[in-house]
């Protein structure tokens, strides 16, 4: 399937290992930064020991986490350098700046506070480290934020318009970017996710404890701040995911209708496909089973808006192509220095569609002179394959109500006293910590896959945004550093669970579980 | 809105200081994570040099972050040229400095000394070969990369695997770690007493001198080096390409601006002046003179070489008229002074509170304090 000297394949497999590498420890880090302010407000308030040491332990295993991430994080950035380069003088013009501000603005006071946050406790009052904890919450979650700023203007690119002579996209409206509809749906929907990790990291360890009947006391606690942050919290990840559909409905027609597999423009408004098998080559899903209305509410908020089906998106893309080729036909007229009127006009008219014309690029270095063939070739690749993404985005919104259940069942429970005796609640509590993560890379394998065959929806395609480096190095780096990333998760997953298995003795306070035969 | 051709000036001073911040800030913790092997002999002063650097050193990482951040921002072309151009040593800078967050966070929640060790020798080469690295990097800008652009500013390259590996640019690392070592090693001298601080003593006043002397043989080095000279460039108030200027090769050319400034001569005397105060004030025990003579010697070393380059900030080695100058590697008017104001706004309440959490953190780390906090500490 991966050719092994194709660098824009490789490239993009780098790119894509070593995010999702980086996301197991960013959700963990969104989420339990805050379950850590919250154990510390009740530590602050009531005085009672036992919250600073749930601070302390959690905190722990906060350290552990954020470690992998602080290492994880680099690789993206340099990146973009190193195997995009020319995405990077492309689009470096926009999407460097909230690349810049993350590192000013939240990197920074996440990573100057972290060492605080740990290492003051003897030298800080209690009310300034608790204000150390929360800048260093409010770092993580900032992070995100620029971020997903960044990724969005991939998604949707606003604000920003095409200059022949440097040849890249520039800067036209910086709050536009900024407030770019599309990253203020990922920032909330990004962000809940990670709390739903958080809360279902802490959920699930201190069910560990509970089943255990050991630290209870400490346990029980936990249990009840995870259950109530994670209950608001899967259902703002619902609730919240529901708006993204609607934004992505807005502006990101091609990945709403692959993730739906609606092949069809359908009278409106469009039924939701629950499940069916995609069948790419004939362009229909087999099987469908549909909700009559759904997806024409989520997605137009409407009754009376269809949702536009893949054919009809194929048909006007191969429009889009073919005034893209008259882009660049005028572009090449205005680097060669001819800048008449004409020249220009047409440049201005069809310019909206260049990045359509490049599609070609693929097929002809000249794109001009693309046959029918060719240009068919370049329609099909605007439509990602369908199956995959209607298939991941079903098993995020699964999971999604999954953790709503547990976190709801969890409470309720717990509220009525009655949680010691539903060990079948505790057990399902354990075995799904790790199913936060599932939903999240699903959520960003939607995200990205989705925007194919583009890294900036139409406006640069994929295939020519890598860097002409040699199939060697990206070889190179991948193994090199894929080895090393396993290395470290073994180790990472070791230290974790040794901790987890200490609990909060680990804190070597002598008030905890087994700590009574060591001291 | 400042005009284009100055903001362009100015964002030249805005990179150079946050990579010169880099250099300061994280340099120190380079510095002490290569001298770990010498200092720390036993496992208790190992964890002495570790825990003066370990709580502050993730935020001096972000300089880092930053600096690459801003470079792609201010500079698209030198992000996109210069990263892809040195694939091979950025990848292993950066597997080398994977080690550093895990290294400082778990090395000391296991009590086996295989595995201290193991993370030791981990935290050691994630300080020395960043600083190796880096410094080579900068030995090649003078060297220059074998890099052109075609008409559509995509990047192609030369030359083969091992180029980057020349003397000039060995060399230039070495400076590198051995500035960084030195920085370490008067951060050592401030911030620990007993043992550890009288081998960083001892390795202070030895690296002063060594770089004292290594600077000024570079010097001699390079000024038997051709290097670019920009004869006449397009309009610098406009939005540029690298293809609007001619430059040549000439002799001695990194030179050049010397000859026009007669007061850049202040800098290398500087670094040179610097480097031997750290030596003497590490000698005769001056603590704190120490330390900012190292970081005086980090930044004048650092604004040497930016300003034998300057405009240049990527020559080129394949295609002279490829090299970007400050003037045609920026980014367009808008996003430079939205970096400008960005920088000036929040950079200011990042010095802020970090001197806070340094003055927090303050007070020596000894081997009586690390048995004290051993369950806290690193």
């Amino acid at each position: 399937m991966i050719s092994p000297d194709d660098v824009v394949t490789l490239s993009r497999l780098q790119f894509a290992l070593t995010a999702m590498f980086h996301f197991l420890f960013v959700p963990l880090t969104l989420g339990l930064s805050w379950i850590l302010v919250i154990c510390e407000a009740a530590y602050v308030m009531t005085g009672r020991q036992v919250y600073q040491d749930m601070t302390r332990f959690w905190g722990k295993l906060f350290g552990i986490n954020f470690a992998m991430g602080v290492a994880t994080g680099l690789t993206l950035e340099f990146q973009f350098g190193t195997n995009w380069a020319y995405y990077s003088h492309y689009v470096g013009d926009i999407f460097g700046v909230p690349l810049a501000i993350e590192g000013m603005m939240a990197f920074f006071l996440e990573s100057t506070f972290i060492g605080l946050f740990f290492f003051g406790w003897n030298r800080l009052s209690p009310v300034k480290h608790l204000m150390v904890t929360t800048l260093l919450a409010l770092g993580t979650n900032l992070s995100a934020l620029w971020i997903l700023i960044a990724n969005a203007w991939m998604q949707n690119p606003v604000g920003a318009e095409f200059n022949y002579h440097t040849m890249r996209m520039e800067l036209v409206s910086l709050s536009e970017v900024f407030f770019n509809p599309v990253a203020q749906a990922k920032f909330v929907h990004t962000v809940a996710a990670g709390y739903v990790t958080g809360a279902m990291f802490v959920l699930g360890i201190s069910a560990f404890y509970l089943l255990r009947a050991r630290d209870t006391g400490f346990a029980i606690r936990s249990f009840a701040i995870a259950a109530g942050f994670g209950l608001a919290a899967s259902l703002s990840v619902i609730v919240l995911g529901d708006e993204s559909g609607y934004t992505t409905g807005e502006v990101q027609k091609v990945k709403l209708a692959a993730i739906e597999a609606e092949w069809e423009t359908h009278p409106a408004p469009a039924g939701l496909t629950l499940f069916g098998l995609p069948n790419q080559a004939e362009e229909r899903t087999d099987y469908a089973v549909k909700v009559p209305y759904a997806l024409g509410l989520i997605a137009t908020r409407s009754v009376d808006e269809p949702v536009i089906g893949i054919k009809d998106l194929k048909r006007n893309h191969d429009l889009r192509i073919r005034r893209g080729m008259k882009a660049y036909e005028a572009l090449v007229k205005l680097k060669a220095g001819d800048r008449s009127d004409a020249v220009l006009l047409q440049f201005e008219q069809h310019k909206a569609d260049l990045g359509f014309g490049l599609l070609l690029k693929k097929y002809t270095p000249r794109v001009v002179d693309a046959t029918e063939a060719q240009i068919a070739q370049a329609v099909s690749d605007t439509i990602p394959q369908v199956a995959p993404l209607f298939w991941a985005f079903r098993g995020m919104v699964g999971l999604g109500f999954l953790f709503l259940f547990i976190f709801g069942a969890s409470f309720w429970y717990l509220a009525r006293k009655q949680l010691a005796p539903r060990r079948w609640l505790l057990r399902l509590c354990v075995v799904a910590i790790p199913l936060p993560w599932v939903a999240a890379e699903l959520g960003w394998f939607v995200a990205e896959y989705g925007r194919q065959p583009w890294t900036i929806s139409g406006i640069l395609p994929t295939h020519l945004s890598v860097s002409s480096i040699e199939a060697s190095q990206v070889w190179t780096s991948l193994l090199g550093i894929g080895a090393i990333y396993l290395g470290l998760f073994v180790v990472e997953m070791y230290l974790m669970l040794k901790y987890i298995r200490l609990g909060p003795a680990s804190l070597g306070t002598g008030r905890y579980h087994g700590e009574a035969t060591t001291a | 809105m400042l005009e284009y051709d100055t903001l362009k000036l100015i964002c030249w001073g805005l990179l150079a200081t946050l990579l010169i911040g880099f250099a300061l800030m994280d340099g120190f913790d380079m510095g002490v994570a290569i001298l770990l092997p010498y200092v720390g002999r036993t496992d208790e002063e190992r964890r002495v040099a570790i825990n003066v650097v370990g709580p502050t050193w993730e935020g001096n990482q972000v300089w880092l972050v930053l600096a690459g951040g801003a470079i792609f921002a201010a500079w698209p072309l030198v992000y996109a040229a210069g990263f892809s151009v040195f694939y091979y040593a950025l990848v292993l800078a950066l597997c080398a400095l994977f080690l550093r967050p895990v290294g400082f966070d778990y090395r000391s929640k296991l009590a086996n000394p295989h595995w201290r060790s193991f993370w030791d020798w981990g935290l050691f080469v994630g300080g020395l070969v960043p600083a190796l690295v880096f410094g080579i990097a900068i030995g090649n800008l003078f060297v220059g990369l074998p890099f052109r652009f075609d008409d559509t500013m995509r990047v192609s390259y030369g030359g083969g695997l091992l180029d980057q590996l020349n003397p000039f640019g060995l060399y230039c690392g070495l400076v590198s770690a051995c500035l960084l070592a030195l920085h370490g090693a008067t951060l050592l001298l401030l911030r620990t007493e007993a043992a550890v601080g009288l081998r960083a003593r001892r390795a202070a006043m030895v690296l002063g001198c060594l770089l004292a002397l290594l600077f000024i043989l570079g010097g001699v080095w390079l000024a038997g080096m051709a290097g670019l000279s920009l004869q006449s460039q397009g309009e610098v108030a406009k939005a540029l390409t690298p293809f609007e200027k001619t430059v040549t090769r000439v002799a001695g050319g990194w030179l050049h601006n010397y000859g026009r400034w007669d007061w850049l001569w202040l800098l290398p005397a500087s670094g040179v002046a610097a480097a031997l105060l750290a030596s003497l004030s590490a000698w005769r025990g001056w603590r704190w003179a120490a330390f900012l003579a190292s970081a005086a010697a980090i930044v004048a070393i650092l604004l040497t070489a930016g300003l034998s380059l300057f405009p240049f900030v990527l020559p080129s080695s394949m295609d002279v008229q490829s090299s970007l100058t400050l003037w045609d590697a920026s980014s367009s008017h808008k996003t430079l002074w939205a970096m400008l104001l960005v920088t000036a706004i929040l950079l200011p309440i990042v010095l802020l509170y970090t001197s806070w959490v340094y003055r927090v953190l303050r007070g020596p780390v000894t081997v009586e304090t690390i048995r004290r906090d051993s369950h806290t500490a690193y």
